[in-house]
C-alpha cells in the first residue's frame, strides 16, 4: 500500500509575488545559516533564512522588473541576478552589504535563464542569450569579455533559445553548452570551435527547461507539450533520443536533476511537482500543493545528506520546501 | 475509295464537295470513321498524302465547311495528327477559323476534353497557328473575367472555358508569356473577383484553379497565388491540365500527393521511438523486484493516484454562465462554460427561461476567445438549445436582430441555421428529437443546401405517401412511436413571418436586394426549410400563402442560388400545405406559379433550376390527380 505523497516541510510566503527563480546556498560550516534565494516578479530578490524561515534581506536591484534567474558564485556573498530589466547583475552581499558591484547589459528581452560555469579559480563563463534573436553569447566573469558568440546556421530556424546549460567534462577539458531552442530542438555548442556539434529535435513545442547528467552523459528536457524527453550523448558526441515519457498534464516550466544523480524533479504548469528516479524515469511522487503554476524547483546543496531539501517557487507567491528521498 | 497521286486537282476538289455534303447532311460519323484513320495513316510519314489531305480540306465549299472541320477535330486522334490532317487550314480559311477559334470555343461547350487539347494543342504546333492561340487565350479571359458572364452563363459553360484557358495556358512558351504578362494579369484579377463574388461553391473553385495557374505561370520565380479550397476529382483533372501531354499517352488525372509527402517528412524522426515510453500510471512496488538490482529499488514511490487530469470545473447554474461569459477574465472557466452551457440549458428550462433572451443576445456576440475544438458548433448547440427551451421570445429577438444594423454577415447566417435547427427539433415527434439530435450535429449549413434539396424531394414526396395510404394489418407491427403534440405548432409563426417581413427594405449595411445576395439566398433557403416543417401545423396555410407572395416578388432574381431557393420554397408549400386548402385559398397564386414554372423550366440558364421547376411541375401534376381520385 503506497504511502500518501508527504506534505511540504515548511512554506515561505512572503513575497507577495509570483516567484521565478531560487537557489540554494546551505554548502557553508557553522555558523552560517543555511540561505534560500528567491527572484519575484516584482524585482526583489529575498535571501531567506532556512532556519527562522523568514526574509533576512529583500534586494533591489533591477528596477522593479522581474527576477527571472539567481545564481551563487562560490558562495553565497557573491550573486548573480538576472531580471527582464536587460540586466544581470552581480552583488557583493559580505558582511551585511547589499550592492551591486558590476552589471551586464544584456539587450535581450527574452526568458532565457543564464547558466554559469566555474573554470578557474575566480573564473567563470556564463552563456546567455544574446541581441539577435537566435545567437547565445558566453562571456568570462567577472572581466565580461566575450567569449564566443554561437549563431546557428542560416536557415536553421531554431527560434530563440530558451534554456541554457554550460558544462565541461572535467576541469580543462572544453567547456560545452546545451540550449534547448523554441523550435523544440536541443543543440549542443562546442565553444572553441564555435560550432553545433549535434542537434536533436526533442519537442513540437519550445524546450522550456533542460538539465544534464555528466557522469552518465544524460540528460532531460522537458516543453509546453506532455512529453519529457530523455536524451544522451554518445562517444561520437552525438545527441540521441534515449526514451520519452508522457505526463498527465501538459506544460513543464523547470526540471532539476538532484546532485547526487539519484532523482530529478520537475515543475507542472498543473501546479504539481512531480519526483522521478533518474536511473530509469520511475514515476516516485506527485506533489500537489500549490495553486497556481508552479515556475521553478531546486535542489539544496546540503552536506549532510539528511538534510536535504527541495524548494518550489510558484505563481501563488509561496515558496514550498519539501524533505524528499533524504534517506539514501 | 483510293486515291492515285496523278491527276491531283480535279479529283480532289471532287471529293472535297461530296465529304462535304455529306458532313452537312448529319453523316459526319459514318464516312469520317472510315476516312479519318485512314488518312492518318497515311500521311504519318508521307508528304505527298499530307498535302493532299490539305488540298481535300481547303476545298471544302464554305457553306460545308463548318460540319467537316468539327468532324475532323472530333475525330483526330491527337493534336499532332490534326495538324497533319487540315494543316494550315485556320489561317488559310476564314470560316475554318471561325469554327475553331469562336465556335468551337466561345460558342458550344458541347465538346469533351479530350477534343479540347486536341484543338488547341493543333493550334499550338505551328508558328503561324501561334498568333491565333494568343488570340483564343485573350478571347477566352476575356468571357472568363466578364461578370455578367459569370452570373449567366451555366457552370457547364463556365468549366468548358476553364477547361480551355488551362490548356492553352500549358502550351504557351516563356516569350509568349512575357508578351502578354500585363494582359493576364488584369484579366485574372477581374476574373478573381467575378468568381469570388458568386454565390455558387463550384463557380468560386473554378475562378479559383484558374487564378492559380495563371498567377503560377506569369510569376515563375515570385510568391504565387494559392488559394485554400477541398481538393477532388474535379479540381485533380482541372489542374492536370496545366501540364502539357505528350502527343501520345493518355491525359490522367494526377492525384495530388506532393502534401501527402511533405507532411510525413516533417514529422521529427525521434517520435519513432515512443514504443520505449511508459505512462505515469501508479507503479506496485512488488513489479521492481523482478528488474535488474539498482539504486533505484530503494526509493519507494507514493501513492500518486490523485494524480488526474487537470479540469477546470465548469458553472452549475445557468446565471453563473452568463457571469463567466461577459466578463471573466479566466479563459480557463470560460472554455469550460462554453463547453457546459448547452446540457445546462437543457437540464435546467425553467431557469432558462428567466434568462433567455439576454442568454441568446450573449451567445449571439460571443467571440472565440482561446482556440477550442469546434467552436462554431458549441455555441450553434447551445443557441439552438436556448431558442427551444424558449420559443416565443427568443424567436422575438433574433428576428428583430437579423434585420438589425451592424451585424456581420456570419451573424446573420448564423441566426437563420439556428432557427432552421430549432424548428426542426421543435417539429420532430419527442423520441425522434433526442436520437435525431446527436444524429444531425454535423456541419448545420448542411441543412441548407444549395441543390439537395432536388434528390430530397423523392425521398419527401415517398414519405409523404406513405404517411397517406392506408395499411391493413401485416402481421406483427413494429412498436408505434411515441407521439405528443406538435412544439412547433406555436411557434411557427413566430419564426417565419418575422423573417418575410423586412426583405425589401434596405439598411445601411444591409441590403438583401443588392449587395447581399448571398445572404437572401440564405434565407430563402431557410424560409423553404421552415416551410416544410411547417406541415400540421396551424398556421401553414397563412405561411404557404406568404410564402407564394414573397417567391412572385422575387421570382426574376439574377442570383441563380436565389432562384433555386425560390423553387425549393414552391416544393415545401406544395408539400406542406393540405391539398385542399392549396386549391381553396391559393388557386391563383398557384396558376401564376405554374406559368412561371413552365418559363423557368425551358429557359434558366441554371441547370439546377430548371430541375426544380420540373419538379414542382410534377408535384402539381400529382396534387390535381389525387384530389380527383379522393371521391368526393
Amino acid at each position: 500500500m503506497a504511502l500518501p505523497p508527504p506534505d511540504p516541510q515548511f512554506v515561505l510566503r512572503g513575497t507577495s509575488a509570483a516567484v521565478h527563480t531560487l537557489h540554494f546556498s546551505c554548502g557553508g560550516q557553522e555558523p552560517d545559516v543555511p540561505i534560500l534565494f528567491s527572484g519575484s516578479e516584482n524585482g526583489f530578490i529575498h535571501v531567506w533564512n532556512l532556519k527562522t524561515h523568514r526574509v533576512d534581506t529583500a534586494l533591489d536591484g533591477h528596477g522593479r522588473r522581474s527576477v527571472y534567474c539567481v545564481e551563487t558564485m562560490g558562495g553565497k556573498d557573491r550573486l548573480l541576478s538576472q531580471g527582464r530589466d536587460q540586466r544581470i547583475c552581480l552583488w557583493d552581499l559580505a558582511e551585511g552589504r547589499t550592492s551591486v558591484t558590476d552589471s551586464v547589459f544584456t539587450e535581450n528581452v527574452g526568458f532565457c535563464r543564464c547558466s554559469l560555469l566555474k573554470v578557474a579559480q575566480g573564473r567563470w563563463l556564463m552563456a546567455m542569450a544574446a541581441k539577435a534573436l537566435e545567437e547565445v553569447q558566453v562571456l568570462e566573469l567577472p572581466s565580461k569579455t566575450s567569449v564566443c558568440t554561437l549563431k546557428p546556421e542560416v536557415g536553421a530556424k531554431l527560434g530563440m533559445p530558451m534554456c541554457l546549460k554550460l558544462w565541461q567534462l572535467n576541469c580543462g577539458s572544453q567547456p560545452l553548452l546545451l540550449t534547448g531552442y523554441e523550435d523544440g530542438s536541443v543543440v549542443l555548442w562546442n565553444l572553441s570551435t564555435r560550432k553545433a556539434l549535434s542537434q536533436l529535435v526533442c519537442h513540437q513545442e519550445p524546450v522550456m527547461s533542460l538539465d544534464f547528467d555528466l557522469e552518465t552523459a544524460k540528460g532531460i528536457s522537458g516543453s509546453s507539450e506532455k512529453v519529457l524527453s530523455i536524451w544522451s550523448l554518445n562517444e561520437q558526441q552525438n545527441l540521441q533520443v534515449h526514451k520519452t515519457h508522457n505526463l498527465v498534464n501538459a506544460g513543464i516550466s523547470d526540471i532539476t536533476i538532484r546532485p547526487d544523480k539519484k532523482i530529478l524533479a520537475t515543475a507542472g504548469w498543473d501546479h504539481r511537482i512531480r519526483i522521478f528516479g533518474w536511473k530509469k524515469l520511475k514515476p516516485l511522487a506527485v506533489l500537489d500543493y500549490h495553486t497556481a503554476t508552479v515556475h521553478c524547483v531546486s535542489f539544496s546543496d546540503h552536506k549532510n545528506p539528511s538534510e536535504r531539501l527541495l524548494a518550489a517557487g510558484s505563481k501563488d507567491h509561496r515558496i514550498s520546501i519539501w524533505s524528499i528521498y533524504t534517506q539514501t | 475509295v483510293c486515291f492515285i497521286p496523278g491527276g491531283l486537282d480535279c479529283s480532289i476538289s471532287f471529293v472535297s464537295h461530296v465529304l462535304g455534303k455529306v458532313c452537312i447532311h448529319g453523316r459526319q460519323k459514318e464516312i469520317l470513321s472510315v476516312l479519318v484513320p485512314r488518312l492518318t495513316d497515311l500521311t504519318k510519314s508521307d508528304c505527298i498524302w499530307q498535302r493532299i489531305c490539305w488540298r481535300l480540306v481547303e476545298c471544302v465549299p464554305d457553306r460545308w465547311m463548318e460540319a467537316v472541320v468539327l468532324g475532323f477535330v472530333q475525330r483526330a486522334a491527337g493534336a499532332d495528327v490534326l495538324s497533319r490532317l487540315l494543316g494550315n487550314l485556320v489561317v488559310k480559311n476564314k470560316k475554318a477559323q471561325f469554327v475553331v477559334t469562336q465556335k468551337m470555343l466561345l460558342l458550344q461547350y458541347c465538346h469533351t476534353t479530350a477534343v479540347l487539347q486536341n484543338l488547341l494543342g493543333y493550334l499550338s504546333l505551328d508558328t503561324l497557328r501561334r498568333a491565333l492561340l494568343i488570340k483564343v487565350l485573350q478571347e477566352l479571359l476575356e468571357t472568363w473575367g466578364s461578370s455578367s458572364a459569370v452570373k449567366h452563363s451555366p457552370p457547364e459553360q463556365q468549366q468548358y472555358i476553364s477547361k480551355a484557358i488551362l490548356i492553352c495556358l500549358s502550351h504557351l512558351k516563356e516569350l509568349e508569356i512575357e508578351s502578354c504578362r500585363q494582359e493576364l494579369l488584369t484579366s485574372m484579377m477581374e476574373g478573381v473577383k467575378c468568381h469570388l463574388d458568386s454565390s455558387l461553391p463550384q463557380i468560386r473553385r473554378l475562378g479559383m484553379i484558374v487564378a492559380e495557374s495563371i498567377s503560377s505561370k506569369i510569376n515563375t520565380d515570385g510568391p504565387v497565388l494559392k488559394f485554400q479550397y477541398e481538393e477532388d476529382d474535379e479540381t485533380r483533372e482541372l489542374k492536370s491540365l496545366l501540364v502539357p501531354t505528350p502527343p501520345f499517352c493518355v491525359v490522367s488525372s494526377l492525384p495530388d500527393d506532393d502534401r501527402n509527402e511533405k507532411a510525413d517528412a516533417a514529422l521529427p524522426l525521434v517520435l519513432e521511438s515512443n514504443k520505449k515510453s511508459y505512462t505515469a500510471a501508479p507503479v506496485v512496488p512488488d513489479e521492481e523486484s523482478d528488474a535488474e538490482l539498482d539504486s533505484d529499488d530503494d526509493l519507494i514511490p507514493y501513492d500518486m493516484s490523485e494524480d488526474k487530469e487537470l479540469k477546470t470545473k465548469a458553472p452549475l447554474y445557468i446565471r453563473d454562465c452568463i457571469e463567466v461569459l461577459t466578463g471573466s477574465e479566466d479563459v480557463d472557466k470560460w472554455e469550460a462554460t462554453v463547453k457546459a452551457l448547452e446540457s445546462l440549458v437543457r437540464k435546467n428550462p425553467a431557469g432558462t427561461r428567466e434568462v433567455s433572451v439576454e442568454l441568446a443576445k450573449i451567445l449571439l456576440h460571443l467571440e472565440e476567445k482561446t482556440c477550442i475544438e469546434g467552436f462554431v458548433e458549441l455555441r450553434q448547440r447551445a443557441q439552438v438549445a436556448v431558442l427551444t427551451t424558449d420559443p416565443v421570445p427568443v424567436a422575438k429577438y433574433l428576428t428583430s436582430q437579423f434585420y438589425s444594423l451592424n451585424y456581420s454577415l456570419r451573424q446573420r447566417m448564423d441566426i437563420l441555421d439556428v432557427l432552421v435547427l430549432a424548428a426542426q427539433e421543435l417539429s420532430y415527434p419527442k423520441s425522434h428529437g433526442k436520437t435525431k439530435h446527436s444524429g444531425s450535429q454535423k456541419p448545420c449549413i448542411q441543412l441548407l443546401p444549395g441543390s439537395d434539396s432536388s434528390k430530397d424531394w423523392r425521398r419527401i414526396v415517398d414519405e409523404r405517401i406513405k404517411s397517406k395510404t392506408r395499411r391493413f394489418a401485416t402481421g406483427q407491427s413494429q412498436v408505434e412511436p411515441v407521439s405528443g403534440p406538435n412544439e412547433f405548432n406555436s411557434v411557427a409563426g413566430h419564426f417565419f413571418f418575422p423573417l418575410i417581413q423586412h426583405f425589401d427594405r434596405p439598411l445601411t449595411t444591409f441590403d438583401l436586394l443588392g449587395e447581399d445576395h448571398f445572404v437572401l439566398g440564405r434565407l430563402v433557403h431557410t424560409l423553404a426549410t421552415l416551410m416544410y416543417l411547417a406541415v400540421n401545423t396551424m398556421a401553414v396555410t397563412a405561411m404557404g400563402k406568404a410564402l407564394l407572395e414573397f417567391v412572385w416578388a422575387l421570382r426574376f432574381h439574377t442570383d441563380s442560388y436565389v432562384r433555386q431557393g425560390l423553387l425549393s420554397c414552391i416544393s415545401s408549400v406544395l408539400l406542406s400545405v393540405p391539398a385542399e386548402r392549396l386549391l381553396e385559398d391559393m388557386t391563383e397564386e398557384l396558376l401564376e406559379t405554374q406559368s412561371w414554372l413552365g418559363d423557368v423550366m425551358e429557359k434558366d440558364p441554371d441547370g439546377d433550376c430548371r430541375r426544380l421547376a420540373l419538379q414542382n411541375l410534377l408535384l402539381m401534376e400529382n396534387l390535381k390527380k389525387k384530389l380527383k381520385t379522393v371521391p368526393s
